[in-house]
């Protein structure tokens, strides 16, 4: 069993990032290009780890399944990356960051870890401009921001409603500069199988060429897994099809311990769903609720017959709409965390007020055209406007959106301590695949910065600490050894999977998963409840295993078989959130107890019990994990129930 | 609010691996939802032929919401079908009537072979852009980024040139298999911008001999590219190219 050392530095929050990089081991140039260093995924905290480490020297290996390193997910992302640049003189600084971010989490983060996210924050936008990204700008031409929820500052950088795309083409442009010098080998269209331990150390990842179905090995000094979060275990959610836990998954059955899988975010304003074939949901920005008012009817027959399409939004009086977040949180209004945001429209929808089927509510746009003219809307949100009038056929200059909340991000992932380092010597994990900078809720346009932060400016540093004392490590043969055993385990599961050729698809399978993890690990979780999850997953897992149909073969380019791999994996990582959630007996963030909330329904923490970070040990198949805990210790922030009011 | 449900014969493009023969296979498809897009129709065909014990269409696809760049395919002889700025995967059946017999095919390019049924190989973008398709600075040590103003409406500028997706439905357009609006995007965008600016010249004539190098066609100025760039990338940043290109080599 691994010990929960978090490794913080010594020293005030505000200079232990300062002390660690003064004290840390270096590696010199000439013995860089000795290491290998093996990056797998290619979105905004993988393709810039990649790019940052080659540039420094090291021989990088860098896998994606997609066809390039520029489709990454991260490319979706809309609204904007946060930083304490505090060009608005609106008295932003580090530390409003830091503790902004640490209140927004719900006092479920690791304070050294974000304070250090929120000091890199300025340099990721200096080094995004350098790199000719095009963010927005004023008539003077200074960069623009803009408000986000949770704060109370306009910090976030935007370009357009495409900063994920424009962030991410930086950061492959980067990458690509370092495979075009050669510091840097792109495998595309290649899916991380498993990874190689060795002695206690990770040296390595087997790997699945999804055109040609060849199993491979590849050796490295050390490991970081940029894999992204698993949110698509709920099947509908915003993330891309392809997006999966199995990199994450793998490396917990290796020994890396899984911290707290039950903080997964539910985004408050997305396209609601239109029927049973649905494949995903699209985001609608948080940057809209900056100008946006969302509400509800405040009769709920009026709710009744705008959902029998008897009535419009337009028919609703002005005193018959109920500004619900208004009315609630006066100080943030529209403006308050997603969590908070989600709950409300759910509680609207749970008492007969939804719209649509029942589960949608409306986000406004009159008010804002009527205050600043359509032209500056359109200028402000232009691109959105479309995607929402392509999807849905509806024009939000004319009549409300329609919104409602969906599985969006994943807080919780694989526990890394302060280096960013797992509980497996030499496996790091960066960006949405860690569970360590957002708590139990992220805060809107943090994401791209933390991304960014641990690939850029903390895993050439730490990554390089940990190196020094591999310079005698030599290179491994991958034909043979533990190379060649954890090849035959992965061949000899996909034959498994291949062999079963049972009666349902793959998809049939993971949507009715993804119906047992909404119903019962969503947005209003129970005791009961859980517990009913869990069984229900089992069984749908054996299911699984004896019923699942892919057809064509393994030595070729087979979609089935790839969604079947991840499915697989969701099939028991869904049972961990299941399981997490059901002995976190508190409410916090994205994790929502009905048995655990104040009076006003808001999310009610059990601080004396839960101030912790749950990590679970793999302990074999069918065998209940073990948790373990690491203490969240507050030295610089009070804890308080959060107060959006 | 009722509406009316699809009945749909598709012609689809199967083709094995990249050195088989390709064929077309008909399909028919009922009771596709008019909201549904297009990727969901094509689920619904693949869940469809899985349960005949048949292998599915493979078909590229990733974000579902028009940005990664990834879906592509051909539909009636447009590339990302009949809608207008929009990728494959925005396009929704309400564009299609009942009793339609809809063509589907992969990008046709010699730049990009065909791996199977409708993926295609387009990592020659990828290799357009190693060329030269970023700025030479390394993480650290830069300028704060409210050292040097820009103008907005170059930043406006190089942002509409940079909203490209890569996608390659200019190439699977363009009579020639020319890649220069996917090209031109990228140089007009770095050119306008001052962090670009430095290495310009250099920029323009790396990632055009490499275009050029690896079987792309010229452009001429037929503007179909544009027509169907699902992003609206203009062709006058092909101008800009020609411009940028053009003042490198007089330079050498």
């Amino acid at each position: 069993m691994a010990t929960l050392d978090s490794k913080i530095p010594e020293g005030h929050l505000f200079e232990k990032w300062s002390n660690y990089k003064a004290h840390q081991k270096l590696v010199n140039p000439a013995n860089k290009r000795k290491l290998d260093v093996i990056v797998v995924g290619s979105g905004l905290a993988g393709a810039s780890a990649a790019a940052s480490l080659g540039e420094l020297g090291f021989n990088v290996k860098c896998f994606c399944y997609q066809d390039s390193p520029r489709r990454a997910h991260s490319i979706a992302a809309q609204g904007g990356i946060n930083a304490a640049k505090n060009y608005q003189n609106d008295g932003d600084s580090v530390y409003r960051l830091f503790y902004d971010t640490i209140k927004g989490g719900d006092y479920r983060a690791r304070e050294a870890n974000v304070y250090r996210l929120a000091e890199v924050s300025n340099n990721i936008i200096d080094q995004c401009v350098a790199q000719g990204v095009p963010f927005a700008r004023d008539y003077g031409g200074l960069l623009a921001n803009r408000s986000f929820g949770g704060a109370q500052v306009s910090r976030t950088f935007y370009a357009k409603g495409q900063t994920g795309q424009q962030l991410l083409l930086g950061a492959y442009s980067a990458l690509s500069r370092q495979i075009g010098k050669g510091t840097v080998k792109m495998y595309t269209r290649t899916e991380m199988m498993d990874i190689v331990v060795v002695d206690g150390k990770c040296r390595g990842i087997v790997t699945r060429n999804l055109i040609t179905g060849e199993i491979d090995a590849h050796f490295g000094h050390a490991v970081i897994l940029a894999t992204g979060g698993y949110g698509n275990v709920f099947f509908l959610s915003t993330n891309a099809m392809g997006s999966n836990g199995s990199a994450a998954w793998k490396a917990y059955k290796k020994g890396a311990y899984f911290a707290n899988p039950c903080y997964v975010q539910i985004h408050p304003t997305c396209i609601p769903v239109h029927g049973e074939f649905q494949s995903k949901l699209t985001l609608m920005s948080e940057s809209l609720r900056n100008d946006g008012r969302i509400w509800a009817p405040k009769k709920a027959e009026d709710a009744q017959a705008i959902r029998e399409g008897k009535k419009k939004a337009s028919d609703i009086p002005e005193e018959d709409r109920d500004f619900y977040l208004e009315r609630r949180y006066p100080a943030f209004g529209n403006l308050v965390p997603r969590d908070v945001a989600s709950r409300a429209a759910k509680e609207r929808c749970d008492h007969g007020f939804g719209v649509e089927n029942g589960g949608a509510v409306f986000l406004d746009f009159k008010y804002a055209i009527e205050r600043l003219g359509k032209d500056v809307v359109e200028a402000r949100y232009g691109n959105l406007f479309q995607m929402y009038e392509k999807i849905t056929n509806d024009n939000p200059y004319e009549t409300p959106m329609k919104i409602y909340p969906a599985i969006h991000y994943t807080m919780g992932g694989i526990w890394v301590d302060y280096e960013l380092q797992t509980t497996i010597p030499g496996l790091f994990a960066a960006g949405e695949a860690n569970f360590s900078d957002h708590g139990a809720n992220r805060l809107g346009a943090s994401a791209l910065m933390q991304g960014l932060a641990d690939g850029y400016f903390v895993i050439p540093y730490t990554v390089q600490n940990y190196l020094a004392d591999e310079l005698h490590t030599p290179r491994m043969d991958t034909n043979s050894g533990e190379f060649a055993k954890v090849k035959a385990d992965v061949q000899a599961h996909i034959d498994e999977l291949m062999n079963i050729k049972g009666t349902e698809s793959v998809d049939s399978i993971h949507k009715r998963l993804g119906h047992i993890m909404w119903e019962h690990v969503g947005m209003g979780r129970t005791k009961e409840g859980l517990q009913e999850g869990i069984k229900q997953i089992q069984e749908l897992r054996a299911e699984f295993w004896k019923n699942v149909r892919i057809p064509g073969s393994a030595n070729e380019l087979n979609v089935e078989l790839e969604k079947a791999n991840r499915v697989a994996d969701f099939l028991e990582l869904g049972e961990l959130i299941a399981r997490d959630a059901l002995h976190r007996d508190e409410s916090c963030g994205g994790h929502f107890r009905e048995e655990y909330q104040t009076e006003e329904g808001e999310a009610l923490r059990q601080d004396d019990k839960f101030a912790y970070v749950g990590a679970w040990e793999y302990k074999g198949k069918d065998v209940e994990p073990e948790l373990h805990k690491e203490e969240l210790k507050f030295e610089f922030v009070e804890l308080k129930q959060r107060n959006y009011k | 609010m009722e509406v009316q449900n699809l009945n749909l014969t598709l012609k689809v493009w199967r083709q094995k691996g990249p050195k088989e023969q390709g064929h077309f296979e008909t399909y028919s498809l009922q009771n596709i939802s008019p909201n549904s897009s297009f990727l969901e129709m094509m689920d619904v065909l693949n869940e469809q032929l899985i349960n005949e014990g048949k292998e599915p269409v493979a078909f590229d696809h990733d974000c579902r919401e028009g940005i990664c760049g990834m879906c592509s395919m051909y539909i009636n002889g447009e590339a990302h079908g009949p809608d207008d700025h929009v990728t494959t995967c925005q396009l929704h059946m309400r564009k299609f009537k009942d009793g339609d017999t809809i063509t589907v095919e992969p990008w046709r390019s010699a730049g990009f072979p065909v791996i199977k049924d409708l993926i295609v190989d387009r990592s020659a973008f990828d290799k357009i852009m190693q060329a030269g398709g970023f700025v030479s600075v390394n993480t650290g040590g830069v300028p704060d980024g409210n050292a040097i103003p820009i103008p907005k409406p170059n930043a406006d500028e190089a942002m509409d040139a940079a909203s490209c997706i890569g996608c390659g439905a200019c190439v699977a357009t363009c009579k020639n298999g020319s890649a220069m609006l996917f090209v031109s995007a990228k140089v007009s965008q770095l050119a306008l911008l001052p962090q670009g600016k430095v290495e310009a010249a250099r920029r323009a004539k790396a990632m055009v001999a490499k275009m050029d190098e690896l079987g792309f066609g010229n452009c001429t100025n037929t503007g179909a590219c544009e027509a169907e760039c699902p992003k609206g990338v203009s062709i006058t940043n092909i101008a800009r190219l020609n411009r940028e290109f053009l003042c490198a080599k007089f330079a050498d």
